[in-house]
C-alpha cells in the first residue's frame, strides 16, 4: 500500500495499539496533522495548551496504564518544549515515544526556520533517539522505538522526522504490535548467594522502587515479606506498589520518608532492594547510609548495581522473575525481636504525627482520602504538597500515584493528571501547590476542552513552601523570592475563566463541601485550599545528612 | 589512578561516536585516549578507549555502555593479554649540535626519520604507550616543535575476538 510518510506514521501508531496521542501542531508536522485528521476515528489526538503539557500527559498516560505514551510536536520550539517532559520520563523510567517534525532534509544543518538539532538536544535524556533520513526506514524505526521504550528498564525514545520524509511515499506493510524484549531472572548462582544472605539475616528489610510496579512483582514481594517476616518500605516511585494499609508496609523511606520506615531501614541488617536506584534523596550521606546492613540489590538495569551504593549482592534481572526463583530458596523465619523494634518505631511515629485540628496538610489529604476510589489516579506536582501526598495518601492499587520523582518537575501534574484520566477513564485527582500549578495551569484549557473529570486540590500557602522550608532551616529565614503574596492570583476566578468549576476552602467544613461538589462534577473542578505558609514537611533528613540528623519537629 | 583500556564494537552509523562520548562526558568518565576505526565488517566500527578509575568505576562504565543500543559488544583489554600499539609523529628542531643524538635515539627506539629539512626532523615511531612516553620525554631536551599521537589500538592475543566476549 503506497502511503505518504505521515500516513505511514499514523498507521504504524495505530498498528502498535496506540489509542490516544497528545500534541500540538506546527509547520513541520502539518502533514502529520493532516493524517491524524484522516484517521481521527481510529486514533484520538488530544490538543494541549503547550508541548510540555503534552509530554507530561503522555507520561501520565503511560504511568497510569503501563502502555507507551505518545507525544507529537513540531520542530524547533515545539521540540524544545518537550525537553522537560522527556527528561521527567527518563529519570522515572517511563515508556514514552516522542515524535517531532523537522525541516526538510535539504534544509537540515543550515539553521533553517524552526530548525533545531533535537536528537542532539535529547541525547542524554532519552534511551535512544532517531533521525529518520528517508521514508523507507520510517515504519520500522517507529516499531523499534516502541520496542526500546518498553523493553528492560523503560524510558523515552524520540523520533525526529524531517518534513520531506512525511511527504514522500513508500509502501506500507502492516505489522503486529512489537513486544518488549523478553526479560530474564538473575543468574542462579547470584540468586543462591542472595538467598544465603537473606536466610542469615536477623533484621531483614524489604525495600522497593518503581521497578517493582513495572515488573508487576507485588504478589511476590508480599509473599516474600510473609515468608521472612520482614517490614516493607518504598521510595517515592514505589508508592502505590503496595496498598498503603498493608500491615507490614511502613510507607516511604528517604529525605521526607515516614519515621518508622526510614529508621527501620537504617537499623536493618539486610536490605533487599527491588527495582530501585538508591538516589541521594534515599541515601542522604552515602558513607553513613545503612552501614550495618548487607544490601541485596535486584534491578533489571545492571548499571544501577553499585552505581551509588555498593551491594553485598547485586542481581541483574527482572524483579518478578528473580523473586520467583529466590522465594523457594528462602527459609520460613520469624523475627519477634525485630518486629518488636518495628512496633516500637510505629508507636513513636504515631505519637509524633501532626494531630492539630483545622486546615493542616495532613487533615486536607486525609479528607481527600475519603473520596478516593481504589482506582482513582492521584497525580502531584513537586514540593511540599507532593511530600504530604506521599506521606498521607491512602492508596490501594498500583499505578495510582503519579509523581515526578527523579527530575522533580514542578508543573508535571496538570498534564500527567489529564493523561492519566484519558488512559484510565477514571476521575483523576491532582494534588498541587500554588507554585507548581502556576507553571502549567494553561492545561486547564485542555481539561475543559476534553471534559476531563479531574479534581484539582490546590494547597495554597502563597509561598514556594519547600524552598521556604530550607530557607527557614538552613538560610536564617532569608525568604529570597519564595513569597508569592504579591501575586494576587484568584485561583477560583482563574479556573472559572478557563471554563472550569471552582470553589475556595478556608475550613475543613468548606473543604468537605468542595470535595463533594468536585467529585460529582463532570469536568475539571479546582479547590483553592488555604493552608498556612509555615507548615513543614516532617520528618526531614537534611541534605547530605544521615538518620542521626533526622528532624522530627521544629523547635520554636 | 589506574588506567584501563576497553574496546567497544558499535554500529557503523553517523552519530554513534557522539552517543558514546556523550555518555562519558555526562557521567564524568575521563577519556585519556580514543581511537575509532572501521573493522573487518562494514556494519561495525571499533572504538578503543582508555580511561582511568578503580574496578567499580570500570564496571559502571561498561554497564552504562551496554545500555546504548548502538553498542554491540565490549572487550576489556588487559595489558598482559593484548597487543597495544600507538603511532607517534614527533617534530623536533634540526640543531646541528644534537642531530646526531636525535638520530641515535630514534634508532635505539626503532623510530624512523620520515621528514628532514634544515630546520626540523620528523620521526615516526610505533610502540606501546610507555615506549612512546619515554621517547617523548627523551626528545624534550632536543626541542620538540610538535607532537601527534594516534591513541592506543589494541587486540586481544590469540583467537579471541570482541564478538566472542560474553556480557558481564
Amino acid at each position: 500500500m503506497l502511503l505518504s510518510g505521515s500516513d505511514i506514521l499514523v498507521r504504524t501508531l495505530i498498528e502498535q495499539g496506540v489509542d490516544v496521542v497528545f500534541g500540538y501542531p506546527g509547520g513541520q508536522v502539518i502533514n502529520i496533522y493532516d493524517s491524524l485528521y484522516k484517521f481521527q476515528d481510529e486514533l484520538k489526538h488530544v490538543l494541549t495548551a503547550h508541548e510540555q503539557g503534552a509530554a507530561h500527559a503522555a507520561d501520565g498516560y503511560a504511568r497510569a496504564t503501563g502502555k507507551v505514551g505518545v507525544v507529537i510536536a513540531t520542530s524547533g520550539p515545539g521540540a524544545t518544549n518537550l525537553v522537560t517532559g522527556i527528561a521527567t520520563a527518563y529519570l522515572d523510567s517511563v515508556p514514552l515515544v516522542a515524535i517531532t517534525g523537522n525541516v526538510p532534509n535539504s534544509t537540515i544543518g543550515t539553521d533553517g526556520f524552526q530548525e533545531i538539532d533535537i536528537t542532539g538536544v535529547t541525547l542524554p535524556i532519552t534511551k535512544h533517539n532517531y533521525f529518520v533520513g528517508s521514508v523507507e526506514e520510517l515504519a520500522d524505526t517507529i516499531r523499534e522505538a516502541f520496542r526500546l521504550a518498553k523493553s528492560g528498564r523503560p524510558g523515552p525514545v524520540l523520533i525526529d522526522i524531517p518534513k520531506d520524509v512525511q511527504v514522500a511515499k513508500f509502501d506500507y506493510e502492516p505489522a503486529e504490535p512489537v513486544a518488549a524484549d523478553e526479560s530474564f531472572p538473575a543468574k542462579d548462582i547470584r540468586i543462591q548467594q542472595a538467598a544465603d544472605t537473606i536466610n542469615a539475616a536477623k533484621k531483614p528489610f524489604l525495600y522497593f522502587g518503581g521497578g517493582l510496579i513495572t515488573s508487576e512483582a507485588q504478589d511476590e514481594l508480599l509473599q516474600m515479606a510473609e515468608l521472612i517476616d520482614a517490614p516493607i518500605g518504598c521510595s517515592l516511585m514505589g508508592i502505590s506498589g503496595v496498598p498503603t494499609d498493608y500491615p507490614r508496609f511502613l510507607g516511604m523511606q528517604g529525605m521526607h520518608g515516614h519515621y518508622a520506615c526510614s529508621t527501620a531501614m537504617h537499623h536493618a541488617d539486610c536490605i533487599i532492594a527491588l527495582g530501585c536506584r538508591f538516589n541521594d534523596r534515599v541515601t542522604g550521606n552515602r558513607a553513613k547510609f545503612a552501614v550495618g546492613a548487607k544490601i541485596v540489590h535486584i534491578d533489571i538495569d545492571g548499571a544501577e548495581l553499585g552505581k551509588t551504593v555498593v551491594p553485598e549482592q547485586g542481581l541483574r534481572g527482572d524483579v518478578k522473575k528473580t523473586l520467583q526463583k529466590l522465594i523457594p530458596l528462602l527459609q520460613k523465619t520469624e523475627h519477634p525481636e525485630w518486629q518488636a523494634e518495628i512496633d516500637q518505631l510505629i508507636v513513636e511515629e504515631q505519637a509524633g504525627l501532626d494531630s492539630r485540628e483545622g486546615m493542616t496538610p495532613r487533615n486536607v489529604i486525609c479528607a481527600l482520602n475519603r473520596y478516593l476510589s481504589e482506582n482513582t489516579p492521584v497525580a502531584t506536582d513537586v514540593g511540599q504538597h507532593q511530600m504530604w501526598a506521599a506521606q498521607y495518601l491512602n492508596l490501594k492499587n498500583s499505578r495510582r500515584f503519579l509523581s515526578s520523582g527523579g527530575l522533580g518537575t514542578m508543573g508535571f501534574g496538570m498534564g500527567a493528571a489529564i493523561g492519566a484520566a484519558m488512559g484510565t477513564g477514571e476521575r483523576t485527582v491532582l494534588v498541587t501547590g500554588d507554585g507548581s500549578f502556576g507553571m502549567n495551569l494553561n492545561e486547564l484549557a485542555t481539561a475543559v476542552a476534553n471534559h476531563v473529570p479531574m479534581v484539582i486540590l490546590l494547597l495554597n500557602n502563597s509561598v514556594l513552601g519547600m524552598v521556604r522550608q530550607w530557607q527557614t532551616l538552613f538560610f536564617d529565614k532569608h525568604y529570597s523570592n519564595t513569597t508569592l503574596d504579591s501575586r494576587q492570583t484568584d485561583f477560583v476566578k482563574l479556573a472559572e475563566a478557563f471554563g472550569a468549576q471552582a470553589s475556595r476552602a478556608l475550613t475543613l467544613g468548606e473543604l468537605e463541601t468542595a470535595l463533594t461538589a468536585a467529585f460529582a462534577c463532570d469536568g475539571p473542578y479546582l479547590i483553592d485550599c488555604a493552608i498556612d505558609k509555615d507548615e513543614f514537611v516532617l520528618p526531614m533528613l537534611p541534605p547530605g545528612g544521615s538518620m542521626d540528623d533526622i528532624i522530627t519537629r521544629i523547635g520554636d | 589512578m589506574k588506567k584501563f583500556t576497553i574496546a567497544i564494537l558499535v554500529n557503523n552509523q553517523f552519530g554513534v561516536l557522539n552517543r558514546v562520548t556523550s555518555m562519558f562526558r555526562r557521567r564524568q568518565f575521563n577519556i585519556t585516549s580514543l581511537t575509532v576505526s572501521e573493522t573487518e565488517s562494514e556494519e561495525f566500527s571499533r572504538i578503543t578507549v582508555q580511561s582511568e578509575g578503580d574496578e567499580i568505576k570500570k564496571e559502571q562504565l561498561i554497564n552504562q555502555l551496554y545500555k546504548l543500543p548502538d553498542v554491540v559488544s565490549i572487550a576489556e583489554l588487559d595489558n598482559l593479554d593484548t597487543v597495544n600499539r600507538e603511532l607517534l609523529l614527533i617534530k623536533v628542531k634540526n640543531d646541528p649540535n644534537v642531530r646526531g643524538e636525535v638520530s641515535a635515539a630514534s634508532d635505539a627506539y626503532e623510530g624512523k626519520i620520515v621528514d628532514y629539512t634544515k630546520d626540523s626532523i620528523i620521526i615516526q615511531m610505533i610502540g606501546d604507550s610507555r615506549k612512546i612516553d619515554n621517547f617523548v620525554t627523551l626528545m624534550k631536551d632536543f626541542g620538540i616543535l610538535e607532537i601527534c599521537r594516534t591513541g592506543v589500538v589494541s587486540l586481544q592475543r590469540g583467537a579471541t575476538t570482541i564478538r566472542r566476549v560474553t556480557n558481564l
